[in-house]
């Protein structure tokens, strides 16, 4: 059956009205992200709490997560894997009964109750408001007692001379760091390097979001799968989140 | 007969004696100073020990400073006559001790230049911060006790100056020991029983450097000692022993009990290689049973050399128990998911082993030279040490 002009006409039309609505709505979309992000003047509220959740069953061998963050953040080392810092690093677990075998990022775990806050004498390790764990450099001492009391190991001490820092990810010889979530891409309204770098190039296995909003992407996984803390038995209050251990 | 107390001569030997622990000393500056021009990649130290031999030298003479204030306390507190000629000595070196392992622990931060940033900026629920005003505090009020003590307008308030300072050195001790008791998450500690312990402990050590100090202070200066004085010490300092033993024994069986800690222990008990030789050689037989046998032996009753020997094992087993609580106690892998074999490129579930450095020896070294300098230069300059200490003075109890 040959094609009706006035259906071409019709497709023409229609087509004509989602480019043009896709137009007008996708600048809106990616402007609402940016109003969503925080100015600088506006205070960090509790109202948020951002988290992690990582997907074990898609999380490969690959280290797209690590690379990403060592790129953003500049943490390379000087080949002394002693002592070089780690803010992030694969893991990788064998069931000692099953030997069942999992591969998981594991980095600061952004506790709600962070034993490294507890510790600091000085309060360089603090929490801010919606969940994220830093390390305050100009006032960390290099005392090491944070990492002491860190059961994850997600915390480096800087051993040696730095170069080519990044501006957005001040570091310090002599003092204490560890994933800070990206807080300076979250600020911006963006994803942590990590996440986005899984759903690049690695197998989307992170997700990032507001725990605290019920329509966020993370809150419903969370609500709808089971997920795990790493030492729950803890009890304290992980930001990040395990799926399939 | 009243006793008369005297700045030492500047002797021949008393020179070599400040010469050689200024030199030891102007090394542990140097050393830290390569520390911190280097940074810490220079030590055995990294981000899986990350405390080192400078802790082990530093929490062994804050624990031995409260500990060597004893002396004072059984004369003042306890209200022993025969003691209070020794309680300057006594305080002297508590205020001495406790600067020797104060300047390790700060020359061995990553950023010592910041001193001020910890002095001014506290985390309250830090026990940490805690301890910085436990230490100054501790300075202070010995200070103030040995004013009462040398200054006789003021020596009717030595009674309750020294149980402030009695009740204080308990504090900090406490304090101490739960830096090590606060740690949710390190199988070796987490445990209440780490104050106590370091109590016990810091009895043991504090007593066995005063009982060496004293005796080296007397006899390098020719003051008569009746020895009879520091032997009723040495039932004491056994007793000590056997109570630090106790706690230690509750600990490890307590853990061994748990099936959740038993890797740990026997890391430390069977399998730490280093951190097992230091704990049963070191911190058991030579700091605790053989000390004990040569301190509670009648045979050795009135036997200088073997209560002087005691306490030199007791020094040697002392700096044994702390690296193995704080070598050892970071040796043990994080569990981080229980029932799981686990790997990574920072050493997860592997016990780690630690070389110490050159400058982390030196550091250490050099703090314990400050404390033994600060005695020196004190006892010079201020009438610390009775001219002579008779058997007449020792007479009662």
């Amino acid at each position: 059956m040959s094609e009706q002009p006035i259906d071409r006409y019709r497709r023409r039309l229609l087509g004509g009205a989602v480019a043009a609505g896709t137009l007008t709505l996708a600048p809106g979309v990616f402007l609402h992200r940016i109003a969503e992000a925080k100015t600088d003047a506006e205070p960090v509220t509790s109202i948020v709490r951002w988290g992690l959740l990582v997907d074990t069953g898609k999380c490969s061998d690959c280290t797209a997560c690590v690379d990403a963050c060592r790129e953003e953040h500049g943490w390379h080392g000087h080949d002394r894997p002693r002592s070089d810092a780690q803010w992030i690093r694969k893991v990788e677990l064998r069931d000692r009964s099953t030997g069942r075998r999992v591969s998981l990022p594991m980095m600061c775990q952004h506790c709600a109750e962070p034993p490294c806050v507890d510790v600091c004498p000085t309060g360089a390790s603090f929490k801010r408001a919606d969940g994220i764990v830093l390390v305050d450099k100009h006032i960390c001492i290099g005392c090491r007692y944070c990492m002491m009391a860190c059961p994850y190991k997600a915390r480096s001490f800087v051993h040696e001379d730095l170069t080519d820092q990044k501006p957005h990810s001040p570091r310090g010889k002599g003092t204490v760091e560890s994933c800070t979530l990206c807080v300076h891409r979250v600020d911006a309204g963006q994803q942590p390097a990590c996440v986005e770098a899984c759903a690049q190039d690695g197998g989307g296995a992170l997700l990032f979001g507001d725990l605290n909003d019920p329509r966020s992407a993370i809150h419903q996984a969370l609500a709808t799968f089971p997920s795990t803390q790493v030492r729950a038995d803890l009890g304290l209050d992980l930001g990040v989140r395990y799926r399939g251990l | 007969m009243r006793t008369r107390f005297l700045e030492v001569d500047t002797s021949k030997g008393y020179l070599l004696l400040l010469g050689l622990l200024g030199a030891l000393l102007a090394a542990g500056l140097g050393a830290a100073w390569i520390m911190e021009h280097h940074g810490h990649h220079v030590t055995g130290m990294d981000n899986q020990i990350v405390w080192g031999l400078p802790h082990v030298f530093a929490v062994f003479l804050i624990v031995a400073a409260s500990g060597a204030l004893n002396v004072a306390s059984i004369g003042s507190v306890f209200g022993k006559m025969p003691y209070k000629p020794l309680a300057r000595l006594s305080g002297l070196l508590a205020i001495a001790l406790l600067a020797g392992g104060l300047m390790i622990l700060v020359l061995d931060l990553g950023r010592p230049d910041r001193l001020i940033v910890a002095m001014t900026t506290y985390n309250f629920k830090s026990i940490f911060a805690w301890n910085i005003f436990l230490y100054n505090g501790f300075f202070l009020i010995v200070a103030a006790y040995l004013w009462t003590l040398m200054d006789r307008t003021v020596s009717e308030h030595a009674g309750r100056v020294g149980l402030f300072a009695f009740v204080w050195r308990l504090i900090l001790t406490t304090g101490t020991g739960s830096i090590f008791g606060f740690l949710i998450a390190r199988e070796a500690y987490d445990a209440a029983i780490m104050a106590p312990l370091f109590i016990a402990l810091s009895l043991v050590y504090g007593k066995a450097i005063f009982i060496l100090v004293a005796t080296g202070l007397f006899r390098g200066t020719g003051r008569e000692l009746d020895t009879s004085l520091l032997s009723r010490l040495r039932v004491l300092l056994g007793t000590f022993i056997a109570a630090a033993l106790l706690l230690t024994a509750a600990q490890h069986l307590t853990n061994l009990y748990a099936a959740e800690h038993l890797a740990a222990e026997m890391l430390i008990l069977r399998d730490g290689g280093s951190i097992t030789q230091a704990f049963w050689i070191g911190q058991i037989l030579l700091g605790s049973l053989l000390p004990m046998w040569l301190l509670l032996n009648p045979a050795f009753r009135g036997n200088c050399g073997a209560l002087l020997a005691a306490c030199v094992l007791v020094i040697l087993g002392g700096l044994a128990t702390m690296y193995v609580t704080i070598i050892g106690g970071q040796s043990v892998p994080l569990e981080l998911f229980p029932g799981m074999e686990i790997s990574s490129s920072f050493f997860d579930g592997e016990v780690i082993h630690y070389a110490p450095s050159l400058p982390e020896l030196g550091l250490g070294l050099g703090g314990g030279a400050l404390a033994l300098l600060v005695v020196l230069v004190g006892v010079r300059v201020l009438p610390f040490l009775p001219d002579a200490l008779p058997s007449s003075a020792a007479a009662d109890d």
